[in-house]
């Protein structure tokens, strides 16, 4: 069992390589792979041999390679967390989004985006132009704190609590991002949708260094948690019988999903559709071992979110397609598609 | 080795264990009798840690319960609870090898994979290893759980094993199977405590029976001290008749007259 899941993750690997250097490879400065490779040798010293032109050096090293990072960064945090979380709520509907993380993000960063002229314009520099990012952490943060604290009582979370108090918040913020958008001024509306459609057309090494602490925590520990999720799997007290101590264990997880989610969402605005649907997949077409799930979704994750980004920059160039419509149109029917053939067989 | 001394467990006002004191040792299984909401379950919880008395003291191989660490605990009680849902699907035999989870870190070794083994032909669950446990039957999934709480403790054979309700939706042969098992592993060394609703099933196979009612101890002893009318009728409020029975030596209960 647990060689073929190493052989499973191998496997994705290979996928997120390739996705990598395709997606570095296409754009409106073509570059072939031997030229994508000969860049990378010369800039790591390996070789001194230059087939290129300096001008794909420059776009693969300044533009194209921050995003394609980024897609990788988002995506691995998007699809951990989705993991994880669904794994903590023993609930395959569970998503991050759930517990109020994006809907925080989402209304922080509309109340910068529409509140902008008093107090964030004043700061100049690397923080305002980072004030929605930071807005946007800042209110996935709190919201997720607030409902946590709401779903908590004598030290034990209550999951439905949690999942309740977490659609309440969502509503709520709903409620005050629809008040905001209608007293938003033209200029500003298309700020608003463009941000809730989510976009990786910000990426630069700042944000991408930025971001890499956020994602890499979560990355490298919740792989570690997948036992603990697996006997969770058959109820709280059950794990707790088996020694796990469940109650510091949903606190390290929502933690370290906030933190993956939050810094992803403040950094590209909302992309839905990769935190629910990635592990699905991972469990619909090999197993529901969270030691294959974790680790897989952080892997395909990265692989579809940059594979969808590619898209996303080349489908309608040089114009660009926001990546949440991507991910929703092509991700669902792939989904319903897994759905209807794991139903008919079930059936057999 | 389990020394209960006075627990009291409440909620606000209301007493949902009063006072319990009571011994299990090595070797010996001890069913547990009484009426729905007499606290066997409240007990039941109290033993395995998921809740702490609010009196008195439980007392694991001579240590207190509550200074165990939780990982140190698994590998020497296990628990098969009543609610056995699970969430996400898994296959019979990584099911059981969650059992052996407290056990290792990462990977699990042949050790463990040879213990599985050995549990499941116990159980009588081989041919099911394969299976989807969603797709299996309440019985069946009932087994499945008894070989993975078993799994748990097979290699410590002076471990504690709570059972509560084991019998719960199985049919007559598997309910017999699964209190022949008990007992055997009571034989081997276990110190087995074990929630009943069946007090001729209780009178069978345990060493000693513990009578509840109101959290309070009604009687506890050997089936044929305990098991008597005047105790069950304070125990579960009903009229018995006892019946010698051959090859039993413990007489058998059987309902009388029931006065509403």
């Amino acid at each position: 069992m647990s060689k073929k899941i190493k052989l499973i993750l191998l496997l994705l690997t290979v996928l997120l390589v390739a996705v990598i250097i395709l997606s570095s490879c296409i754009g409106a400065v073509a570059i072939t792979i031997p030229e994508f490779l000969s860049i990378i040798a010369h800039k790591a010293g390996i070789s001194d041999v230059v087939n290129f032109k300096a001008q794909q050096a420059a776009v693969l090293m300044n533009i194209r390679m921050p995003r394609v990072v980024l897609g990788v960064l988002i995506g691995a945090g998007l699809g951990i967390s989705g993991a994880a979380i669904q794994g903590l709520f023993r609930n395959p509907l569970a998503e991050p989004g759930l517990i109020g993380v994006s809907a925080g993000a989402t209304l922080f960063a509309v109340l910068v985006i529409v509140l902008e002229v008093g107090f964030f314009s004043k700061l100049n520099g690397v923080i305002g132009f980072y004030a929605i990012s930071l807005a946007a952490f800042l209110g996935a943060c709190m919201t997720t704190f607030f409902v946590y604290r709401m779903s908590t009582r004598h030290g034990k979370t209550e999951i439905t609590t949690l999942l309740l108090s977490g659609i309440a918040i969502n509503s709520l913020a709903a409620g005050f991002v629809g008040l905001l958008t209608y007293m938003a001024t033209n200029e500003q509306l298309p700020a608003i949708t463009f941000w809730s459609l989510g976009s990786l057309g910000g990426a630069s090494w700042e944000t991408v260094s930025g971001l890499l602490p956020f994602i890499v925590i979560p990355v490298v520990i919740l792989p570690f948690l997948a036992k603990s999720l697996n006997a969770l799997a058959l109820g709280d007290a059950q794990a707790l019988h088996m020694g796990i101590n469940v109650v510091t264990m949903k606190r390290i997880i929502i933690i370290l999903a906030t933190m993956a989610v939050g810094s992803s969402v403040a950094v590209a605005g909302i992309i839905g559709f990769i935190g629910l649907v990635i592990p699905h997949i991972l469990r619909m077409t090999f197993t529901a071992d969270n030691r294959l799930v974790v680790p897989g979704s952080a892997i395909l994750g990265a692989a579809l979110l940059t594979a969808a980004d590619m898209a996303a920059r080349t489908i309608v160039a040089p114009a660009e397609l926001p990546i949440g419509i991507l991910t929703a149109l092509i991700g669902t029917p792939v989904f319903m598609y897994i759905i209807v053939t794991e139903r008919n067989k079930n059936k057999l | 080795m389990i020394q209960v001394k006075n627990i009291t467990y409440q909620i606000g006002k209301k007493e949902l264990v009063k006072d319990l004191s009571f011994e299990v040792k090595p070797g010996e299984l001890l069913a547990v009798l009484g009426a729905n909401g007499a606290g066997k379950s409240t007990l039941m919880k109290l033993l395995c840690r998921e809740i702490t008395p609010v009196y008195g003291d439980i007392m694991l191989r001579g240590q207190n319960l509550k200074q165990y660490k939780l990982p140190e605990l698994a590998k020497i009680r296990a628990v098969l609870a009543q609610q056995n849902t699970i969430s996400i699907s898994f296959v019979v035999n990584e099911l059981v090898m969650m059992g052996r989870y407290p056990h290792f870190e990462h990977q699990p070794g042949p050790h463990d994979a040879e213990i599985v083994k050995k549990v499941m032909e116990e159980t009588g669950i081989t041919h099911l290893s394969g299976r989807d446990y969603n797709t299996l039957s309440g019985g069946e999934q009932q087994r499945v759980q008894l070989s993975r709480v078993l799994a748990q403790i097979y290699d410590c054979p002076d471990a504690c094993l709570f059972l509560d309700e084991p019998t719960n939706g199985l049919d007559l042969l598997y309910q017999q199977q699964v209190m022949e098992l008990a007992r055997r592993l009571a034989d081997r060394g276990y110190c087995v405590i074990c929630i009943l609703h069946d007090i001729n099933f209780a009178s069978r196979f345990a060493d000693k029976i513990l009578m509840l009612k109101d959290g309070q101890k009604v009687a506890m002893g050997a089936p044929l001290e305990v098991i008597n009318c005047e105790n069950i009728h304070e125990t579960f409020s009903i009229n018995v008749k006892l019946m010698a029975c051959e090859g039993y030596s413990c007489p058998l209960v059987i309902p009388a007259t029931i006065q509403i």
